[in-house]
């Protein structure tokens, strides 16, 4: 039997991890509600950002906070690239070609980076306790991590209802032509949409690197993951994707603990496979 | 203030106005009535930005916008009520209104708009906080109205807002256009219940299969027989 | 008309007879490559019916992994002959394709949805192999343990890989004679109808969730009895060339490249992409690592953003614009 402080921990971990998970799942949902194109490439521009980081910390020697808020900047750059070279040139194209454009970029990204910096693994060493609450260990970056994922989810939600912009951007998933009526540019809209889309990938790559090394088949580890909590959430739901980045999350961190690591994973998979059966929807929405 | 002068436009191959031409002075209240299929929203649509015109030039307040995107016709002052509403059905009541008031020149008046579309319907006030694909028909319809004036529109373009109402909501809602008419906006509605339209308005304009085929005072055309009985109102 | 079916016929003559050309070393590679090129164009086939009707499946990799390494496993632990090993993996394969297949069928998972739907799969299936590397061999893959002797069809591997070219013509041959089969038959006319409405189609008495439940199955054992041959003339079976995202949007590539909606569009598809392939791994060889695979995707991007039907259907587009002499008047 194990050892109910390791469960409780893991299940501290799993919240943990589910931040940063929630926070990528929220990005490409984002820009898939109000854009109708999934960007397979998504978890590669977080890859960018975490090398990124890593140039500025370790070989640029920034402090790391000013390198969080660039590679938040390099996020947004990213975001604002991929739609104008690659997105509008296809907003009216079938969904086949669309994806393929996306998943073009993967393939392209992906080798690029093989190509500039190898397959080496780089990490950015941050010289933080590990914290000791009555027995159970938590990681310092974690948990900084995940408060910093919370605060960004929130800024996301406060500019989505607060704003006008925000409000516009939601409008305009809803009813493109009656957007433009108010005096809004649907198109302009799609360009801030992409921005902040890619802004949470840089802050996601801020996040990530500090609790992960980066290679360039990172996207191969998290990709999967990122596209099945959306899945599992109903793509497009921005609520959906908050709750089952945590439900995986918790199903990853506890598997791994009472089977094993790979384990963990397997399960996560498999429930999956199975909560895709019965709901393909996603977990919330009604059968009909 | 609003004049069209030889549109002609379609969808591809289709053209569905054939050199229509038509004005709107300041203050008026006109209406474009016709049967189904004559052009109506097409009309609408071009006027607003929606549609691009072929032919012909749309003039307001001297200013040529043919060609123009609608996002930026809505900023000279045009506001565009559009058939079925289309209200965005997500947000709530006080967000939809808030997005009315995305121009620039209308943010600094959101709180002064929001005031007097809150007296003018009520009704808007108490649902503030309600999701607005949750509303009847008859206040999807207000909303729709209300949003519009939360533009600070100079002309409003309503298309069909009679459209899908039951009976008693439709005399309701003729009766909301004039209470918007008597607060000084210009307006052109585009309407298939052509006695309760007539009401209403000053002059009308009769569109058939594209073309005008009659203006005059609204007084004058609800005495035409042949207008009475073809296009049967409420 | 005489110069395309002259060149078809050289080309044709040259596919029959290559392996016994006397073309020195030339020979072998090329018998490699072209068996290549027909295996991966017989998978690319199989994608496309399903492609073709709008059911997008970025997945198809999963069919793959799942037909080829069933097969290779269930010989090297249990000597199971691959005839029923492979019988056995395209069963597995379609339960697979009915479990997803049904339920995307059922509540309308369509376009870019069905798409990630797919794309997590094969990710999962990917994820898995590597996972259970204790009897898959994991990231590294896992070779076919050699038959007792040198060649056995009972064992399905040959040391003069000249039969597995035969073998491989056959089945891209197969592979044709199934795609003109389909679109001649009742099922072609009934999932044209089912992507343009399904609403529509459903309510004329189109058993719509049937279709495409069938569409899916024979694609997914198609796809798996490519990954059957596959692992065979590999002797070889590895989770990312095999499963996974990657693999996946390849086949995609190549067919959309080649043009979804022709008969020849997979072959084409998938001849020019692996010219390309083999190619740039001449060229660059191994000085720039990463480079090929750089090009690849540029080229992959390009494509889709200025050749929106592919090389194979802009070029008949382009043809048929020629002949007709007038432009195609804009609806």
């Amino acid at each position: 039997m194990v050892d109910p402080l390791f469960i409780l921990e893991a299940v501290i971990n799993g919240i943990l991890l589910g931040g940063v998970l929630a926070l990528l799942a929220l990005g490409l949902n984002l820009i898939f509600g109000v854009i109708d194109i999934v960007w397979i490439a998504y978890v590669d521009l977080v890859m960018l950002c975490m090398y990124a980081m890593y140039f500025m910390v370790t070989v640029y020697h920034w402090p790391i906070v000013l390198a969080g808020v660039g590679s938040l900047v390099l996020g947004a750059a990213l975001g604002l690239l991929v739609h104008i070279l690659i997105i509008s040139p296809i907003l009216s194209s079938p969904p086949i070609n669309q994806l393929l454009a996306t998943g073009g970029l993967l393939f392209f990204i992906q080798s690029f980076a093989t190509l500039l910096w190898s397959t080496d693994h780089r990490s950015v060493r941050v010289n933080l306790p590990v914290l000791e609450v009555g027995g159970i260990f938590i990681s310092f970056p974690r948990l900084i991590s995940f408060a910093l994922a919370l605060l960004a989810m929130i800024g996301l939600y406060l500019f989505l209802t607060r704003t006008f912009v925000g409000t516009a951007i939601r409008a305009v998933s809803q009813d493109r032509d009656a957007t433009a009526l108010m005096g809004a540019n649907p198109l302009r809209l799609y360009l801030v949409t992409s921005a902040v889309g890619g802004a949470m990938a840089g802050i996601a790559g801020a996040l990530l690197i500090i609790q992960y090394a980066v290679h360039p088949y990172f996207g191969g580890a998290f990709g999967p993951l990122t596209f099945m909590i959306c899945v599992l959430g109903g793509l497009g739901s921005m609520f959906g994707a908050f709750v089952a980045a945590f439900i995986m999350s918790q199903v990853i961190s506890v598997g791994g603990v009472l089977i094993s690591t790979e384990m963990g994973y397997v399960v996560a998979f498999v429930i999956f496979i199975v909560l895709m059966f019965v709901r393909p929807g996603g977990i919330f929405t009604k059968r009909t | 203030m609003l004049e069209l002068d030889g549109i002609t436009a379609g969808y591809g191959a289709f053209t569905a106005l054939w050199d229509v031409s038509l004005r709107v002075e300041a203050g008026e209240a006109v209406a474009v009535v016709g049967p189904n299929g004559a052009g109506k929203t097409t009309l609408m649509r071009v006027i607003s930005g929606l549609l691009p015109l072929r032919t012909g030039r749309l003039i307001f307040e001297g200013a040529d916008l043919s060609g123009q995107k609608a996002y930026d016709v809505v900023s000279h002052g045009i506001a565009h009520v559009p058939e079925g509403r289309r209200i965005f059905p997500a947000l709530t009541v006080g967000e939809n209104l808030k997005m009315g008031a995305f121009l620039p020149s209308a943010r600094s008046h959101y709180r002064e708009s929001l005031e007097r579309v809150f007296t003018l319907f009520p009704v808007l006030a108490e649902r503030q906080g309600q999701r607005a694909g949750s509303l009847s028909g008859g206040e999807q319809q207000m909303l729709a109205v209300g949003r519009a004036l939360m533009s600070k529109p100079k002309v409003i373009l309503l298309d069909e807002p009679s459209m899908g109402l039951a009976p008693v909501m439709v005399l309701r809602l003729f009766d909301l256009i004039r209470r918007v008419r008597e607060e000084g906006y210009t307006i052109l509605v585009v309407e298939q219940n052509v006695r309760q339209v007539l009401k209403i308005v000053d002059r009308a304009y009769l569109l058939e299969v594209g073309r005008i085929k009659m203006e005059g005072r609204a007084s004058e055309l609800a005495e035409q027989d042949f207008v009475r009985k073809a296009y049967v109102g409420a | 008309m005489s110069c395309g079916r002259l060149l078809g016929g050289l080309v044709i003559a040259f596919l029959a007879v290559e392996p016994f050309l006397p073309l020195g070393r030339m020979r072998e590679y090329l018998v490699h490559v072209i068996v290549q090129i027909f295996i991966w164009s017989f998978i690319g086939g199989a994608w496309s019916l399903m492609g073709r009707f709008g059911l997008v499946s970025l997945g198809h990799g999963a069919f793959l992994g799942v037909g080829a390494y069933a097969t290779c496993l269930l010989w090297n632990f249990f000597g199971m002959t691959p005839w029923i090993g492979g019988l056995v993996a395209v069963l597995l394969t379609v339960a697979l394709a009915v479990v997803i297949g049904y339920p995307c069928s059922r509540f309308q998972v369509v376009g870019h949805y069905f798409g990630l739907v797919t794309l997590a799969v094969s990710e999962v299936i990917r994820l898995l192999i590597i996972a259970e590397r204790d009897w898959t061999g994991g990231s590294l893959g896992v070779s076919l343990k050699p038959a007792p002797s040198d060649s056995s069809v009972w064992a399905l591997q040959f040391a003069d890989k000249r039969v597995f070219y035969y073998i491989a013509m056959t089945l891209w041959l197969a592979g044709l004679w199934v795609w003109v089969r389909v679109d001649r038959s009742m099922a072609s006319r009934a999932m044209e109808a089912i992507g343009e409405d399904e609403t529509a189609a459903a309510s004329v008495g189109i058993h719509v969730t049937r279709f495409k439940l069938g569409i899916t199955m024979l694609s997914a054992a198609l796809t798996a009895v490519g990954g059957v041959v596959l692992v065979q003339y590999l002797a070889y079976a590895n989770p990312d060339t095999m499963s996974g995202i990657g693999v996946s949007l390849r086949i995609v590539f190549a067919v959309v490249l080649g043009g979804m909606y022709s008969l020849l569009g997979s072959s084409v598809g998938t001849a020019l992409t692996i010219a390309l392939s083999e190619f740039l791994r001449i060229y660059f060889g191994i000085k720039l690592i990463g480079i090929a695979e750089t090009i690849y995707g540029l080229v992959l991007i390009l494509c889709i953003i200025f050749l929106p039907s592919g090389i194979y259907g802009s070029i008949r587009e382009a043809l048929r614009r020629r002949s007709s002499g007038s432009s195609t008047v804009p609806v």
